[in-house]
């Protein structure tokens, strides 16, 4: 169980999260939403031990995540990255085994096949040998979420994994995290999505700063919670009072 | 054709310059490289104008030069990172501030500090000055540093490609970081005599650069880069000896040519020779 306690970041000078708390168990495929600016990547980074946490605890199985790092699958978001970079795809999946491998050594057999099976696993295996600049967006991203099955983690950090990506790789993520979730995985998805795509979550995280709402998609999405998050001018149109936010 | 060839190598000085030469050749793009891939190609002319201060106050003290230097390159990229980590200041703005600031300072004392050094022989290169002692240092740097880039290979991938992930995995990335800064100031300190400070950054950037256009993996990019480098290097010198020209000039701009030569004639990224898009009827 990922549990966090009261988690505040301070950047720059400027509150970015406040005291937030929440606990994800084994198994849990939870969505991270909330408007821009909102602390939704700072929230993932915090974890990670990527931002300085000015208050707070992050602990992995009762332990502090920081100092378990190799279980920690991340996906940072697609506009990071510079997809100009001379490497391959197949290289880009290795780099999950870096760590693992150790220093002052190469891959080892069970490494290579660890990332021939993700590879497969994401349709990216033939695509190996070409350089990521040469990719579509989703291709890519399938690449990256290749990676991220190659470190053989037990918790999953996916930064809007959505964004910007063609509908086979939306499928193909679907079937990866149900996949995920069936292997009792922690799966924590950071997303910009909106309506009927939030009910793929077991539960949702609503953010701005602090956490305005935590439970099901149902109960997460009221017009009053949406209205703390998203300010007050938000109104539904056209929709049932009850399930203002679902299409 | 021969002759022309051989003709310098009857000097000691065009001997040593010449073997300098070929290491800076081979250092300075595979180094390069990993400035470029992190977009930060600016970054080694900073730390080169930046070891002045440090070179004038060893050269007072009597003291090691090239340490003086080293410490002095060092010092710009802490501060650089610290600027840039500590408020919203962008790292190009953070750059140029330091890059001036260390170069003036370094100019101020070279003259308040009564220095004998030539200061035109420090920007712009002096291949008569180089030495037989420079020569087995810059061999002994440079396998140095080819041995650390063969062996952190896997880890500094990952760190220039994907930083925040590499972080997260747990690789020690501030550690990576100054390893690299520290790399890439001796691979300055060693570039320094033979084109200079002003002039080091056309074979940190240039040859791996024209790779760049060319490869489509890390590895190859620093290997035909090296090849360009010791082409540029060492036909910058024939031309420098022949037209007595000074040295820096003649390498950097033989280092461009061929950059030119591969920006219009790549096969896949070449101006002229890329497929176009179909027009439209």
């Amino acid at each position: 169980m990922l549990k966090v306690h009261n988690l505040s970041v301070n950047y720059r000078g400027t509150e970015a999260l406040n005291s937030v708390s929440l606990a994800i168990h084994a198994g849990e495929l939870v969505g991270l939403i909330g408007p821009n600016g909102a602390g939704k990547s700072t929230l993932l980074k915090a974890l990670l031990g990527l931002v300085a946490m000015h208050a707070g605890q992050v602990l992995f199985e009762e332990r502090p995540l920081v100092h378990q790092r190799q279980r920690v699958a991340y996906v940072p978001q697609r506009s990071q990255i510079d997809w100009d970079y001379p490497v391959t795809a197949w290289n880009v999946v290795m780099m999950a085994r870096t760590v693992r491998t150790g220093w002052l050594r190469s891959p080892n057999p069970r490494s290579r096949q660890a990332v021939e099976a993700a590879m497969q696993r994401l349709g990216v295996w033939d695509l190996r040998d070409r350089q990521i600049g040469e990719l579509s967006g989703g291709q890519q991203q399938r690449v990256f979420l290749a990676r991220a099955i190659a470190q053989d983690a037990d918790l999953f950090f996916f930064d809007e994994p959505f964004n910007a990506i063609d509908k086979t790789t939306e499928a193909v993520i679907l079937d990866l995290l149900a996949e995920l979730k069936a292997h009792d995985k922690t799966v924590l998805v950071c997303s910009h999505e909106w309506g009927q795509a939030l009910n793929r979550y077991d539960r949702l995280l609503l953010l701005n700063q602090r956490l305005v709402a935590d439970g099901d998609p149902q109960q997460v999405m009221t017009l009053d919670n949406i209205q703390r998050a998203y300010g007050e001018n938000l109104q539904p149109s056209e929709r049932p009072a009850e399930m203002p936010f679902f299409c | 054709m021969l002759d022309w060839l051989l003709e310098p190598l009857g000097y000691q000085f065009m001997r040593n310059a010449l073997a300098v030469g070929l290491l800076v050749g081979v250092l300075c793009p595979i180094v390069g490289s990993y400035l470029i891939v992190q977009r930060m190609a600016l970054l080694g002319d900073v730390i080169a104008h930046a070891v002045l201060p440090g070179l004038a106050i060893a050269n007072f003290l009597r003291f090691n030069i090239l340490l003086g230097s080293f410490v002095s390159g060092i010092f710009s990229t802490v501060l650089i990172a610290w600027i840039r980590t500590q408020t919203r200041v962008k790292v190009d703005a953070a750059m140029a501030l330091t890059f001036s600031s260390f170069f003036s300072l370094g100019v101020l004392l070279l003259r308040v500090l009564g220095s004998r050094l030539d200061l035109m022989a420090i920007l712009f290169g002096d291949i008569l000055s180089v030495s037989r002692a420079d020569v087995g240092r810059s061999l002994w740097v440079t396998l140095l540093l080819l041995l650390l880039v063969k062996l952190f290979y896997k880890e500094l991938l990952f760190y220039t490609f994907d930083p925040a992930a590499a972080e997260a995995a747990g690789l020690p990335v501030h550690t990576i970081y100054y390893g690299m800064m520290a790399a890439i100031t001796m691979t300055i300190i060693v570039g320094m005599q033979t084109v200079g400070v002003v002039l080091v950054i056309a074979l940190l950037v240039g040859p791996a650069t024209t790779a760049y256009l060319l490869v489509k993996q890390l590895h190859r990019m620093m290997l035909l880069g090296a090849l360009l480098g010791v082409i540029s290097s060492l036909g910058g010198m024939y031309i420098s000896y022949y037209l007595d020209v000074p040295s820096g000039p003649a390498i950097a701009l033989t280092s461009f040519a061929f950059f030119m030569l591969a920006l219009l004639f790549s096969p896949r990224q070449g101006i002229l020779t890329r497929r176009r898009p179909l027009r439209k009827p």
